[in-house]
């Protein structure tokens, strides 16, 4: 018997051939920023999904921008059935959000239905249906051409209607009732006590999703998030994503699923510090890096931010500056007094400021409003200054996952971040307070070194992924024309800065004149040895001719006297008849 | 004319019964109003039959949810009756025709 269908047949990149056969899940966009990311594309076409949470958390905008979005950018028509608020509440609550409800209610677009129930005027006489809201619902439905629908919050009819039991069993069949309309619908519903995800158990019902809305008060700063819970036949993020609601809606944050795999540049940006440029191999910083700049305070690390936003600006780039400290007012004049005037670029739109205490909101909404800007502004450049307020708003760990989550979302739209951070005066100088140093690819340290009664700057660069960088420490001076970094003194071993620089750069000349002087002097003694030793040796030489005169004298002398001898010797012998050697006599003369 | 002031049953019943088809259950609460309204309002009382199915839209004024539903028009204040009327002492006291 032969077995066609098995091994599981595979697709050319290997997989098996599962999700081919069968139909995946339809899902539906719900066109709010960051939900269809985290749901990997919406939620589940057809299928009612539950949206739990407390007061206050933004179930009902969620639901409409839903429908309102699947409107207006789907082309999918909606229903809104609201339970608590009337149609022009609604109105009015979400024109802020730049939705016209009334116009895409006259466009046939969208329906919306206020059921109120006054419990007071209701008299319970025996069994009930549902049916007029099934016909309500469906005369919408069917007026509209209504692919989405939502129901906010049905819940409310089990405090106006008598009897649980057939309410119960009459909501079941209006979800059933839904799925069978094929309309993608979102039912929200309050939280229960002791973490129950709806007041009356109607998860037992909505089951196929749930997501559930928290807004939550931390070190009092509020929060707000969002988690799937649930989500048949569908993968899904299953954190807690931060959530913020702004003047364009909800937006969530899927932040955490990015991976490692942003593109690099291979375009450089100047540091704004000629000398800076040059300690990292004359170009500067990589564009779309992440550059820390720590250092104590007063060290000068919103100088070195604003160089970079200088030189950003100078050149037509855009420039986005986070200030947790400083107003832009303040920033602007500080910085005109080193010589960098910012003002112009602030008001021509090149440099925007962002200037909040951390602790006006919580660290997500700060992530938030940052995504937003960079995302409505495409800056080139931003910079946090300083992250280390950011630390009085969270513990240590959620502060650094945030500034991850910051790293990495600006270096995938190759944004070049510079992020400043304070050190503790007394700590070790190389120790950041929220230890994001392994994020970053560049990293500068400033710091303070104290000597005959002066506080000098110290810059250098710590580390600098993809460059050959310079292991010089430099003097950072701050000028009325901009920064200056000089080369430290390092004589004797030691490192000198400021007066002490000057004191032992004035104290290496001396020292190299004396030295002068002695070589020279040195050189003369030698030359007058030199010459003294040639004298000697002309006297030795003229004694020496001298003396060989003399022995020439002397051979000449001494024969002379010989054949005087010889002569006066013959004369004698010649003289007494002397019988000696006639031969020997002839041969003498 | 103090007379007819005291009197509570000369003005007009204007009844409404909401039903969503002719199932069962909106027979018999159509039934059991007919037979109510002779012994108390005989003469006085009018019922219209809304039929959702027919006339979907006229479930928005009325509020209506829950079928059968029996709106009291009037005399006013408005009342609202849901289920099938088979409580005959909920009926009189939700029609005000009984003191609570």
């Amino acid at each position: 018997m032969t077995k066609p269908g098995r091994p599981a047949r595979r697709t050319p990149n290997g997989r098996t051939g599962r999700a081919e056969g069968l139909k995946a899940l339809a899902k539906c966009p719900t066109g709010i920023r960051g939900l269809d990311d985290v749901t990997e594309g919406g939620l589940p076409r057809g299928r009612p999904t539950l949206v739990s949470g407390g007061a206050g958390c933004g179930k009902t905008l969620m639901a409409m921008e839903f429908v309102v979005r699947g409107a207006r950018d789907f082309g999918e028509p909606g229903v809104f059935m609201a339970f608590e608020e009337t149609v022009a509440e609604l109105t009015s609550n979400v024109a802020s959000l730049g939705f016209d409800l009334p116009s895409l209610i006259r466009r046939k677009k969208l329906a919306v239905d206020y059921v109120r129930i006054e419990r007071s005027e209701i008299e319970m006489t025996g069994e009930y249906d549902l049916e007029g809201l099934f016909v309500r619902l469906g005369a919408m439905i069917d007026e509209v051409h209504a692919k989405r629908v939502v129901l906010d919050t049905i819940e409310s009819l089990f405090s106006s209607l008598p009897n649980e039991g057939i309410l119960r069993a009459e909501l079941r069949r209006l979800f059933r009732w839904l799925k069978d309309r094929g309309v993608t619908s979102v039912i929200t519903a309050e939280r229960g006590p002791e973490g129950q995800l709806t007041r009356y158990g109607l998860e037992e019902y909505v089951s196929d999703c749930v997501i559930v809305l928290d807004h939550r008060v931390n070190n009092q700063v509020a929060t707000r998030r969002l988690q799937i819970v649930k989500y048949r036949g569908s993968s899904h993020g299953t954190n807690e994503y931060p959530t913020m609601i702004d003047e364009h809606g909800l937006s969530v944050l899927p932040i955490t699923s990015l991976g490692l795999c942003h593109g690099v540049s291979d375009r450089r940006i100047s540091t704004g510090i000629p000398r800076l440029d040059t300690m990292m191999t004359g170009k500067g910083y990589w564009q779309g890096s992440s550059i820390l700049v720590s250092g104590t305070a007063g060290s000068g690390k919103t100088s070195v931010a604003t160089a970079l936003v200088d030189s950003v600006c100078k050149r037509g780039g855009r420039c986005l500056y986070f200030s947790f400290e400083e107003s832009p007012d303040q920033i602007v004049r500080n910085m005109g007094s080193i010589g960098f005037h910012l003002g112009p670029y602030a008001r021509s739109g090149r440099l925007q400021f962002h200037s909040v205490r951390p602790t006006l909101y919580g660290l997500e909404s700060h992530l938030v409003t940052l995504h937003e800007l960079v995302d409505r502004w495409h800056p080139d450049v931003v910079v946090m200054d300083p992250i280390t307020g950011l630390t009085s708003i969270g513990e240590p760990g959620e502060v650094k996952a945030m500034l991850m989550r910051v790293v990495d979302f600006l270096k995938s739209r190759n944004v070049t971040t510079l992020v400043t951070s304070l050190t503790e005066g007394g700590s070790p100088i190389d120790k950041t307070e929220t230890s994001v140093s392994s994020l970053m690819d560049t990293w500068i340290l400033l710091h303070m070194v104290e000597s005959a009664g002066e506080r000098n700057r110290i810059l250098y660069v710590l580390k600098s992924r993809g460059m050959a960088h310079s292991n010089q420490m430099r003097e950072f001076m701050l000028t009325d024309r901009g920064i200056r970094l000089m080369d430290v003194s390092t004589g004797r071993g030691e490192v000198y800065t400021g007066s002490a620089r000057a004191i032992q750069e004035s104290r290496d000349k001396a020292d190299a004149v004396a030295a002068d002087q002695a070589s020279r002097r040195r050189l003369g003694e030698i030359t007058y040895e030199q010459l003294a030793l040639e004298a000697q040796v002309r006297t030795l030489q003229s004694r020496l001719a001298g003396l060989k005169q003399d022995m020439a004298m002397a051979v000449k002398q001494e024969r002379e006297r010989g054949a005087a001898a010889s002569h006066d010797t013959k004369g004698l012998a010649r003289g007494r008849s002397a019988d000696s050697d006639g031969a020997q006599e002839g041969n003498v003369t | 004319m103090t007379k007819a002031a005291s009197n509570p049953k000369p003005e007009t019943w204007d009844l409404k019964l909401y039903i969503a088809g002719y199932t069962p259950r909106a027979v018999k609460a159509l039934e059991n109003l007919k037979q109510l309204c002779e012994e108390h309002l005989h003469g006085v009382y009018s019922i219209e039959v809304v039929d959702l199915l027919r006339n979907p839209r006229l479930a928005r004024g009325d509020q209506i949810v829950a079928v059968p539903t029996l709106v009291r028009k009037l005399p006013e204040p408005v009342r609202k009756i849901i289920g099938d009327l088979s409580n005959r002492e909920r009926v009189l006291v939700g029609l005000d025709l009984r003191p609570r």
